[in-house]
């Protein structure tokens, strides 16, 4: 700990001596907005994407970040803020592990007078001046998109398996949620079957085969919907090996927009997918450089789009994505 | 030269509840027992059950001799992974399959000699001992793919998930394949007798010439083996690795096989045929309850319902107050009380 | 010898026509046994006799097939240890069964802790447990782990805790197997005080010495049978011996007379040249020739246990070194030792030597299929001829060679390790204490079979305390005294006086220099 200390105390005598060596330097810092990440690790896919996007998008904006990764723990994550509001960056975004225990460690931000930005997930607190704006998706609405594409394409008849999120998850309960909403809209549509994939492709894949045996050797089944597109590749596997065709003796439409849903979308087994976006920190980049110039506060909630993908775009979209991923 | 510890009325609980979970099943699924071919390949729930039983079915095989010789393998998951990680991301470079399979088998046995020699050698408790390599396992594994999930389009790896021989899935063949193998090298040779003698009372073993620190180390490597074929097989099922996922907690459900299959926690006599056995019957259940149509809320309930249930007809207390079979023997077949926990008010 | 207080109707424990079974053999078959008010009453017979099968139904572990057990006139049929206890039927047995872990104290303590607020008072848990073991002249730490202690401090400490909770029947199952003399007068000292207060003791012993010395009344049971009852007073030392066997016992085993001419004429099977272990034993030179009995006389805790851990690689010597045939030879484990031809029996037979879960037959073959590796199984037939083959000629009392090894007595349990040993064929078997908890009819079986194997030339390494049986088939006598080899006696020197005289010698180590206590079992 003291060697760590002692390190970083040199580190910043040695910023400050640069800093007094060329003014001319210190000025141009002054103009680049300074924004410290909190992330919460790279526990998938999507999240690496989320990081990586997030630097690319400052680059493009000419923002310097920092990024802290915190391992999935929540202490690592109340360090980083305070390691940022003491160094004085100009605005924290956080992508909150867990939804509690924020309020005195955002306190200090706020007394500091640094704008916090939570990113993709919201938290909970009984002060919301505690942070200025939260970036995220509605998930509620990406269910409602998928249902609504469904009903749609099969003119709002349809016999539809889900395959859930883990049980309890705030992803799964909302995405069920908005595609229950467009169910109950449609007297054709019917959820014949339902459970929980863990958002895994191995479970997804193991459910799958068993729906397909529970309903007649998957001949009852119209669609599956996917509460994200891991289970849905899973799914696409087991309705293969069941001799059943992908994509349209079982159409497939579920959410997130990997890069891999949009390659089975190019070949011709899945339908859809809800593109739960990457980009949180783009919008946020936006909201904050707007504020920090004419002091204008954002919205509470930024709501990023739930934009609906379908195989016709499929392969441009993976090329775009591959890398992103 | 049975496979299995010794009295058959002491197998009842395990056949029984397997038995009994299938026809559940049946009255759920009237179809449950329907099997017919697709595309050269045995295709029906019956089926599925040994095919998605095959990774514990093999973890249990593995765990079986570990949890004899009175230890625990917790890394057996994250072994898995990192032998699906490195499959998957060979075979994306370019790798041949010989290649690819050897690397995966090797990365789960040179993980077995890790945790072999940290109990065997080092003398660490074995469930500490593993644990390094269950939390650190994992993050080899994302260290392999990048925290990503890596796909790949071989078809000759994805043949070891969904592939068949002779009409039977390719999963279901390796676990029998290895399950026979094991039974071999444990009963044929004197491994077994060793095994269980180190487990019942290391010292005694050790003072009679029993090389203990050898078999020890023996049971963890195999152990790590058996994790990195289920590794493949469930990367192979799946045509990609995934780091987070693969072999999440099955751990627990390896261990829980090999309980259900009669072998004590606290070492000495097992049967191989049994944990797999066991590996069945949580798999059946797995099976039973999303054929079912059950809310998934309900899963995990019924699952330690019916564990529970097998469990207590395992119970020595219990099995006092039912009836028994001609020629069960109380005595011989049930664990003498253990001293820290009767001991204590016995003076 | 008798109470004092008056004799009241009832007594305090009447058995009458107990029966028990197990698997059609009846351990147990209408067997009496009577124990009045302030009365030390043994239990004697040998391995099978039903000893333990009386006791474990007495005190809940087993429950009877038939027959009637009353305390103080009142039918009981307790069903579990714990019950037993609360009818005031406190046991100790011979393996401590108290918790290593845990404080002396809280072992004494244990599921009755003094309580204040809810919680466990320790600082008058304590001074309890102090005030508790004082009249035992134990002056412990009672806040350090009772695996810390020996054994015989434990098996006191389980003693004092069972009379603490108010036994009115006290069952003391072998308890001064693991003691030595000096503990052994002190727990006579508690048995009498106990017997004055009206308290029955059940004395379970293969000391025929101390039968004599403490109690008052025996009974004899035979095969399951009662044999008889007798007062200690009217029941001569040959009689009970008599009603114990079933026969009259054969003369004492005999001396060999092998000269010392031509025994060192022999050379050495194994020679250790200033072999020892800093704490455990001080550097000694000790030869052993083929078809010699080495014995090593000491008292408890003198080395003796630990120049034979050495020898067998059980425990790895820093100093010295080994040569086995002339040549030298390493001895970093077990295994190097059977390589080598040694077989070792430990003292500790329950924890170093049995591997309990495994049937007879498998403890017989377990060090001859280590030696010959795990590649090469010995096939199943022969290993039941072995079994078969030493079942018979060492008479282990089993029903069949699959029985779990920890079903049979401790005789045979001996038998059977040394079945594992002799299995191998070693030229050095070494032997801990092979007598200690044996009933008299193994004890001397046992005897006859070290003259036999010395005679067919294989060296034999014996630790005993018993002087008598040492002097009885011993060659060379090695005396041992604070980890200290201190004499050798060899030839015609070999006799109880002079082991005795050079366990008590003077010293010029000034630590010892306090006078032992000795006591001679004659």
């Amino acid at each position: 700990m003291s060697r760590k200390w002692v390190i970083s105390a040199a580190t910043a005598a040695a910023a400050l001596m640069i800093g007094f060596s060329g003014l001319g330097a210190v000025q141009a810092a002054d103009k680049k907005l300074v924004v410290g990440f909190s992330q919460i690790g790279s526990e998938s896919g999507w999240r690496a994407a989320e990081t990586k996007t997030a630097k690319a998008e400052a680059d493009k904006r000419g923002i310097d970040l920092k990024i802290s990764d915190a391992q999935q723990k929540q202490e690592n994550q109340i360090k980083a803020v305070r390691s940022f509001v003491a160094q004085g960056v100009d605005a924290i975004f956080i992508a909150p592990v867990v939804a509690t225990g924020w309020d005195s460690v955002l306190k200090e931000a706020k007394e500091a007078k640094i704008p916090v930005v939570l990113l993709d997930r919201q938290i909970e607190t009984k002060d919301p001046s505690l942070y200025m704006t939260a970036v995220t998706s509605d998930t509620v609405h990406e269910g409602r998109v998928a249902g609504e594409w469904l009903a749609k394409q099969t003119g709002g008849k349809c016999a539809v398996v889900e395959l859930q999120g883990t049980v309890g998850s705030s992803p799964a309960i909302n995405r069920k949620k908005g595609f229950d909403e467009i169910v109950a809209k449609n007297p054709g549509m019917k959820i014949v079957r339902t459970q929980s994939g863990d958002f895994t492709r191995a479970k997804g894949k193991e459910v799958m085969e068993s729906f397909i045996k529970a309903e007649n050797g998957g001949k009852g089944i119209c669609a599956v919907y996917a509460h994200n597109d891991d289970m849905a590749v899973g799914a696409i596997q087991a309705i293969k090996e069941a001799g059943l065709k992908p994509g349209k003796d079982i159409l497939v439409v579920s959410i997130d927009g990997v890069p891999d849903i949009f390659k089975a979308m190019s070949e011709g087994e899945a339908n859809a997918t809800v593109e739960l976006t990457p980009n949180m920190a783009g919008p946020a980049y936006d909201a904050l450089i707007a504020f920090k110039k004419d002091g204008k506060a954002p919205p509470k909630w930024i709501q990023t789009e739930s934009a609906l993908f379908t195989p016709d775009t499929a392969k441009a979209e993976y090329e775009r994505r591959k890398d992103a991923y | 030269m049975t496979l299995s510890a010794p009295g058959p009325a002491r197998n009842l609980p395990q056949y029984g509840a397997l038995i009994a979970v299938l026809l559940a099943n049946w009255l759920l699924f009237p179809d449950f027992f329907a099997i017919r071919l697709q595309d050269g390949r045995l295709f029906g729930s019956l089926i599925d059950v040994l095919n998605r039983g095959a990774p514990v079915a093999l973890l249990a095989v593995g765990m079986t001799m570990v949890i004899a010789t009175r230890g625990v393998d917790l890394s057996v998951g994250a072994v898995m992974a990192i032998s699906g990680a490195i499959a998957a991301t060979m075979t994306g470079a370019g790798w041949s399959l010989p290649a690819v399979l050897a690397a995966s088998l090797a990365a789960g046995l040179l993980c077995g000699l890790w945790n072999g020699v940290l109990v065997a050698v080092l003398r660490i408790q074995p469930i500490i001992a593993t644990l390094i390599l269950m939390v650190a396992g994992r993050g080899i594994a994302q260290l392999v793919t990048e925290g990503q999930i890596v796909t790949f389009t071989s078809p000759a790896l994805a043949f070891i998930g969904s592939g068949s021989f002779l009409t039977v899935p390719m999963p279901v063949v390796l676990t029998i394949v290895l399950l026979a193998v094991t039974a071999l090298l444990v009963r044929a040779t004197a491994l077994g007798l060793m095994i269980e003698a180190v487990g019942i009372n290391r010292l005694s073993s050790a003072g009679a010439g029993v090389n203990t620190p050898v078999v020890l180390v023996a049971v963890y490597v195999w152990c790590g083996l058996c994790a990195a074929v289920a590794g493949l097989i469930v990367t192979a099922d799946i045509r990609g690795a995934d780091a987070n996922n693969a072999g999440l907690w099955l751990e627990l459900d390896a261990i829980l096989a090999v309980v259900v299959g009669g072998t004590s926690l606290l070492g000495g006599r097992f049967g191989l045929v049994l944990s797999v056995v066991g590996a069945l019957i949580i798999q059946s259940m797995n099976t039973g309850i999303l054929l079912s149509g059950f809310k998934p809320e309900f899963n995990l309930i019924v699952k330690a319902g019916v564990l529970l249930v097998v469990l207590l007809l395992q119970s020595p207390t219990l099995t006092l107050f039912l009836p028994r079979p001609r020629g069960a023997r109380p005595i011989g077949t049930v664990k003498p009380p253990v001293a820290p926990t009767s001991g204590g008010a016995k003076p | 010898m008798t109470a004092s207080t008056a004799p009241p109707s009832a007594p305090l424990l009447a058995i009458r026509g107990l029966s028990k079974a197990f698997l059609g053999v009846q351990a147990l078959d209408g067997v009496d046994f009577t124990l009045r008010h302030g009365e030390i009453h043994a239990l004697l017979g040998e391995n099978g006799a039903g000893k333990s099968t009386l006791i474990k139904t007495l005190t809940g572990v087993y429950q009877r097939d038939g027959g009637t057990v009353a305390l103080e006139g009142r039918e009981i049929a307790p069903r579990g240890v714990e019950e037993a206890q609360r009818l005031h039927i406190g046991t100790v047995y011979q393996e401590v069964n108290l918790l290593p872990n845990l404080s002396v104290a809280e072992n004494l303590f244990l599921g009755r802790q003094p309580m204040r607020w809810g919680l466990v008072d320790r600082g008058a848990m304590r001074r309890r447990a102090r005030a508790v073991l004082q009249p035992y002249g134990l002056s412990v730490d009672v806040t350090a782990p009772l695996g810390r202690f020996s054994v015989a401090t434990q098996q006191i400490i389980a003693i004092a805790r069972a009379v603490d909770m108010s036994a009115k029947v006290l069952i003391l199952d072998e308890p001064t197997a693991s003691l030595d003399a000096q503990e052994v007068a002190v727990l006579f000292k508690v048995m009498r005080t106990l017997r004055s207060r009206g308290i029955g003791i059940v004395f379970v012993t293969h000391f025929l010495d101390q039968v004599y010395e403490v109690c008052d009344s025996i009974t004899v049971l035979r095969n399951g049978r009662l044999v008889g009852e007798r007062r200690t007073a009217d029941l001569p030392r040959l009689d009970l011996v008599a009603m114990m066997l079933g026969r009259e016992l054969e003369a004492a085993a005999h001396r060999i007379d092998l000269g010392p001419a031509e025994l060192d004429s022999r050379p050495p099977l194994a020679s250790f040249k200033g072999f020892g272990k800093a704490r455990s034993v001080e550097p000694f030179d000790l030869d052993i020739r083929p078809g010699e009995v080495v014995a090593l006389a000491g008292l408890l805790g003198s080395g003796r246990t630990e120049t034979v851990r050495l020898v067998f690689g059980m425990d790895r010597a820093d100093k010295g070194e080994a040569t086995v045939d002339g040549r030298p030879a390493r001895l970093r484990g077990p295994r190097d030792a059977v390589r080598l031809g040694f077989g070792f029996c430990p003292e500790d037979r329950k924890k170093e030597g049995i591997v309990g879960e495994l049937s007879v037959r498998e403890n017989i073959i377990l060090a001859l299929q280590a030696r010959q590796g795990w590649l090469k199984p010995i096939p199943r037939r022969r290993q039941e001829e072995i079994a078969d083959r030493f079942i018979r000629l060492l008479d282990i009392r089993t029903p069949d060679a699959e029985r779990p090894i920890q079903l049979l007595s401790g005789g045979n349990q001996q038998k059977a390790l040394l079945a594992r040993w002799l299995a191998t064929e070693p030229r050095l078997l070494i032997l801990d204490e092979p007598t200690r908890g044996i009933d008299v009819g193994a004890h001397a079986e046992i005897i006859r079979l070290i003259e036999r194997l010395c005679a067919d030339g294989m060296a034999l390494l014996v630790v005993s305390s018993e002087l008598e049986e040492i002097v009885a088939y011993s060659r060379r006598v090695v005396v041992l005294r604070d980890r200290r080899h201190v004499a050798e006696l060899r030839g015609g020197e070999v006799s109880v006086e002079r082991i005795v005289a050079a366990i008590a010698s003077e010293t010029p180590n000034p630590i010892a220099s306090e006078t032992p206590n000795i006591e001679v079992r004659q």
